[in-house]
């Protein structure tokens, strides 16, 4: 397989995940502004963070008017799992170069990861690079384009609409999926029960506190499970 | 309407989340020959990283309304329609659609 043709098949094999990024983009991009951000700061929050977990979680928080530091360590807190992708995909990208290394590591989000790797762990193609790349590339032009169709049109969309409860449902459309096993059932209904009782905690601290929770919750319960 | 803050504190917000997430995205690229991985202890906290937050961000929105808790809200009935859906569909994007579609309704409705 060619490089080019590896390159096309990346993209070509995320077309389902890339409809689905498409409008997240556009609904954050219009939340970005609605919550009070310029347009360039939005702009910036899709280039510079580009992941729409840690968007969606941040600008939901600067909408409950959380204080900056809670702001940003949830950011980093949702975020974290980019460590786990990039120990376990770095491995299979070993051939790059130190300045390849920065541009393919930054275009790793969760669905270019989630194909990615499975596609090397099935074996799926001989150019590894060139298929992350074709999928990290389609992704990013994706993604931006969705952020920008949102900021030139969102003044098109009437407010009362409230679109920012999407961002809520994509939470849970991102929830289900992930609450495969009991643990991780414990982890979510910690966290969520917690971060209810939390609720009043300055500061948005009840998200911190719960997420906290959640997590001893869960590898707790992968102890207690599995012994 | 506009953010509780400065544009300044914004810029910055978002940078460091970014320069972060750009250093966790690095991490494990920047390790040449050695195949480290990440220790076993780290794996299982990062995994559950995921539902907690998740879960953590999701359930006060749908149950909070206005300041007090509140069973019968067009959020909590759109949220667990969502759950639904997201559970038999694993679709993100109907599962998004289909959530506002019920808030709406349940909004004239409640």
């Amino acid at each position: 397989m060619s490089v080019r043709r590896a390159f096309a098949a990346g993209a070509r094999d995320l077309v389902p995940a890339l409809l689905s990024l498409f409008p997240i983009a556009v609904i954050l991009a219009i939340t970005a502004v609605d919550v009070g951000l310029s347009p360039l700061q939005a702009l910036w929050m899709s280039v510079g963070i580009y992941t729409g977990l840690a968007q969606a979680a941040m600008l939901s928080l600067v909408d409950a008017r959380a204080s900056a530091v809670v702001i940003v360590v949830a950011g980093v807190l949702i975020n974290l799992r980019l460590l786990l992708y990039s120990a376990s995909i770095a491995p299979y990208l070993d051939r790059l170069s130190l300045a390849e290394r920065v541009p393919f590591a930054y275009l790793n989000i969760d669905t270019v990861y989630a194909l990615s790797i499975a596609t090397f762990e099935a074996d799926g193609t001989d150019e590894k690079a060139a298929y992350y790349l074709g999928a990290g590339v389609a992704s990013w032009v994706v993604w931006q384009a969705g952020t920008l169709v949102g900021l030139f049109f969102g003044d098109v969309v009437p407010s009362g609409l409230d679109l920012q409860f999407a961002i809520p449902l994509l939470f849970i459309a991102l929830l289900v999926p992930v609450l495969k096993d009991r643990p991780s059932v414990g982890a979510g209904v910690a966290a969520g029960g917690v971060a209810v009782l939390a609720a009043g905690l300055p500061f948005n601290l009840g998200l911190i506190v719960g997420t906290t929770v959640g997590i001893a919750a869960g590898v707790t319960g992968e102890r207690w499970w599995s012994a | 309407m506009s953010t509780a803050f400065t544009s300044e504190t914004v810029w910055v917000i978002v940078t460091v989340v970014a320069v972060v997430s750009l250093a966790f995205r690095l991490s494990f690229f920047l390790l040449f020959e050695r195949r480290e991985e990440i220790p076993p202890w780290a794996e299982r906290v990062l995994r559950y990283v995921a539902p907690a937050v998740l879960a953590a961000l999701v359930v006060p929105k749908v149950l909070y309304v206005g300041g007090s808790v509140s069973l019968v809200n067009p959020r909590l009935a759109a949220g667990l329609v969502a759950a639904v859906v997201a559970w038999r569909t694993e679709n993100l994007a109907i599962t998004v659609a289909v959530g506002m579609v019920v808030f709406w309704g349940s909004r004239a409705v409640l």
